[in-house]
């Protein structure tokens, strides 16, 4: 997608007084920081916990090599194929051509923060393919051609009445011409115009909340279900990750899924934790023909070696962002980019550059809130102080060159 | 908490011991705009059986430079720190957010320097904000003031998250003859100052503020108190502009009982 990180003064401005924004954005301290906040007081060892998370994932870092290494053979063994691609352009040409070769006519998506990343959508659509987003809040904005303004609740920015009003003018033509108004209704309207879609797709894309080096199995964590039926309907599954998402055993799994939902959605578990591990075996009754894992790694690998190491933590719960008052006040489009809120403003720096991002680590108060909630204790305001010298850096090389 | 790892107790009540030399660390909003908070501060220090000093070639603790990313002007204020505060006991400030920065990133500045590392390691085991020092360090609870009203306390972010401090106001204020302290919903939350962030981006700061004027109001407080000049004078000048009638004071103004004066952000005429 086209950033507009450079344009978040003024869009900011303009989110202030947007007051449907208003209103959804403050569905996120219920929704969100109380029942994140309930759930951690009711498990004693949340902090031994994070702390854990931190080792698992520092570790994994520290053998990254090796641990995709392993996850590739473990996948291959399950009768899957592991793709890698070194930046978002490579990653769509994968996966264009395994669709492609698949003669495929409709896609199928689960949430995939990583398809957003690169851009998959639009790649997929140019070559004449119908993409479908099956998770609710994706699909809202598929018809609202809006991008996500949050890394789990991507509609959050959307209040009931709009969703009402979008349904009324993309699901006439299926038939339900009745202006739904509560959420079960709703809900269960999309579901009916998405089930068929999943019956149509020929190739499912889903995402990947964290791949098993142990096992070549992929996690996903989802509230509605759309995530299995993504991976078990269509005759072809593709996972799409960054390079990053691998821990080595199902035990470290079980730590950080203890970790994910209560920080994530103030669950302790999501309603569905799905693991694929290969394609359909001879004897399985349900899953893919055909397994595929795409591993992305833009600038991630450029990451590991620098300073901003930590933020390859990172396993995209949300939490800082729920937890930010910037955020809370001016939502996720501001950010003008795929990645929204305290973690978003370290990665759209690393993606975009320093020029394109310099007001993103600057509206940020160093409040520390975001560090205080993070799963895996990235030091969120530390980053961006360190964002901000690099912008300070630049600034002096440029006047030494301009005198 | 960092406090606990210092063992080390000057408590008052042990006139076997010399008295701890503070450096009073009066940093520069105080200095400023309500110098009646150092004189609080000094007054709380001796009540507390420490001897009080403020040493004159003092300046910013530098943090403005050091969030700007600006960490060569960052370690040459922070240089001038070190060694003026060198030959102190205890460095003690009314602020958590120059502390904080004394405290938890003076380090950070001279990773690549292991003769000011050490200094700056030094200095960091010495420096105390001024309420958790009053209770942690010092033991201190023969809080001698009258203050009749009812307040709501704001946690400030470098305070409560840098340096742990949270109980320690609220433990104190309980000493205050008359005062009933109420807690607003979010007290943990940012006011919006953030230093350099009201004046870059003052439209979602004056947001953030409204949000905290908000959650005052509804507490039902009179007052709000607060432990950061920043922070307060932040808030207070929202409330004005909100009209509303709540004063704010630093906890330190209430605790050595010299509220005499008026509120901050209140001029001599309101």
């Amino acid at each position: 997608m086209q950033p507009s990180s450079h344009n978040f003064k003024q869009n900011a401005k303009v989110a202030l007084a947007d007051k449907d924004l208003q209103i959804a954005l403050a569905q996120v301290q219920e929704g969100f920081i109380n029942k994140r906040a309930r759930v951690v007081d009711k498990l004693a060892e949340f902090e031994q916990l994070r702390e854990q998370g931190k080792q698992i994932r520092n570790h994994t870092l520290e053998h990254l090599d090796y641990y995709l290494e392993r996850y590739e053979q473990a996948v291959t063994k399950l009768g899957g194929h592991v793709h890698w691609a070194r930046d978002s352009e490579e990653a769509c040409k994968i996966i264009l051509d395994i669709c492609q070769q698949a003669e495929a006519k409709s896609v199928i998506k689960g949430k995939s923060m990583v398809s957003e990343e690169i851009g998959l959508n639009d790649v997929l659509e140019q070559s004449g393919m119908d993409v479908i987003e099956s998770d609710l809040g994706e699909y809202i904005l598929q018809l609202a051609e809006e991008p996500p303004s949050h890394i789990i609740a991507p509609a959050i920015h959307k209040t009931k009445d709009q969703i009402s009003d979008l349904f009324v003018k993309h699901h006439a033509q299926y038939g339900y011409s009745e202006r739904q108004t509560t959420v079960p209704d709703l809900v269960n309207e999309a579901r009916a115009v998405l089930r068929q879609r999943f019956l149509e797709a020929d190739v499912g894309i889903t995402g990947g909340n964290f791949l098993i080096a142990e096992t070549g199995s992929n996690i996903i964590v989802t509230n509605e279900g759309n995530g299995d039926l993504s991976c078990t309907l269509p005759k072809v599954h593709i996972v799409t990750s960054g390079i990053e998402k691998v821990i080595p055993t199902l035990d470290d799994a079980t730590a950080m899924l203890r970790l994910l939902g209560r920080s994530a959605t103030g669950q302790e578990i999501t309603s569905y934790t799905t693991f694929s591990s290969g394609p359909k075996r001879p004897g399985d009754l349900d899953g893919p023909e055909q397994y595929h894992v795409v591993l992305v790694d833009n600038v991630r690998s450029k990451m590991l070696a620098d300073e901003f190491r930590e933020m390859l933590r990172c396993i995209r719960c949300g939490a800082c962002m729920n937890h930010c008052p910037v955020y809370g006040s001016v939502g996720g489009h501001v950010y003008g980019w795929v990645y929204p809120g305290p973690m978003g403003v370290v990665l759209s720096s690393m993606n975009l550059g320093l020029e394109e991002t310099k007001d993103l680590a600057n509206a940020c108060t160093l409040n520390g809130r975001c560090a205080q909630v993070c799963p895996v204790k990235i030091p969120l305001p530390d980053l961006l102080r360190n964002l901000r010298r690099q912008q300070k850096r630049n600034l002096t090389a440029w006047q030494f060159v301009t005198g | 908490m960092i406090q606990a790892e210092n063992t080390e107790n000057h408590g008052c009540k042990d006139a076997r011991m010399k008295k701890p030399n503070v450096g009073l660390f009066v940093t520069c909003l105080v200095d400023l705009y309500r110098p009646n908070i150092g004189f609080a501060a000094i007054k709380l220090l001796e009540q507390a059986g420490c001897t009080v000093e403020v040493p004159k070639g003092q300046t910013c603790c530098g943090q403005p430079a050091l969030n700007s990313g600006d960490y060569a002007n960052s370690r040459d204020i922070a240089k001038q720190v070190i060694e003026t505060f060198a030959n102190f006991d205890y460095v003690v400030g009314p602020s958590g957010s120059c502390i904080g920065s004394i405290k938890t990133h003076y380090t950070e500045l001279f990773e690549n320097d292991p003769e000011w590392l050490g200094k700056a390691r030094d200095l960091a085991k010495r420096s105390h904000e001024l309420l958790s020092f009053l209770t942690d360090i010092m033991n201190f609870d023969a809080v001698q003031s009258t203050f009749a009203a009812i307040a709501t306390y704001h946690d400030s972010c470098s305070g409560l998250r840098e340096l742990g401090v949270k109980k320690q106001p609220r433990q104190l204020l309980g000493k205050v003859n008359g005062l009933t302290l109420k807690e607003m919903h979010n007290a943990e939350v940012c006011c919006g100052f953030g230093g350099t962030f009201c004046v870059k981006y003052p439209e979602i700061s004056t947001r953030m503020a409204s949000d905290k004027v908000e959650n005052i109001t509804e507490s039902g407080a009179e007052v709000l108190l607060g432990g950061d000049m920043g922070c307060l004078l932040n808030i207070s000048g929202r409330l004005k502009r909100l009209d509303s009638s709540v004063k704010v004071y630093h906890t330190a103004e209430v605790l050595a009982d010299m509220t005499d004066i008026p509120a901050i952000g209140d001029g001599e005429n309101d």
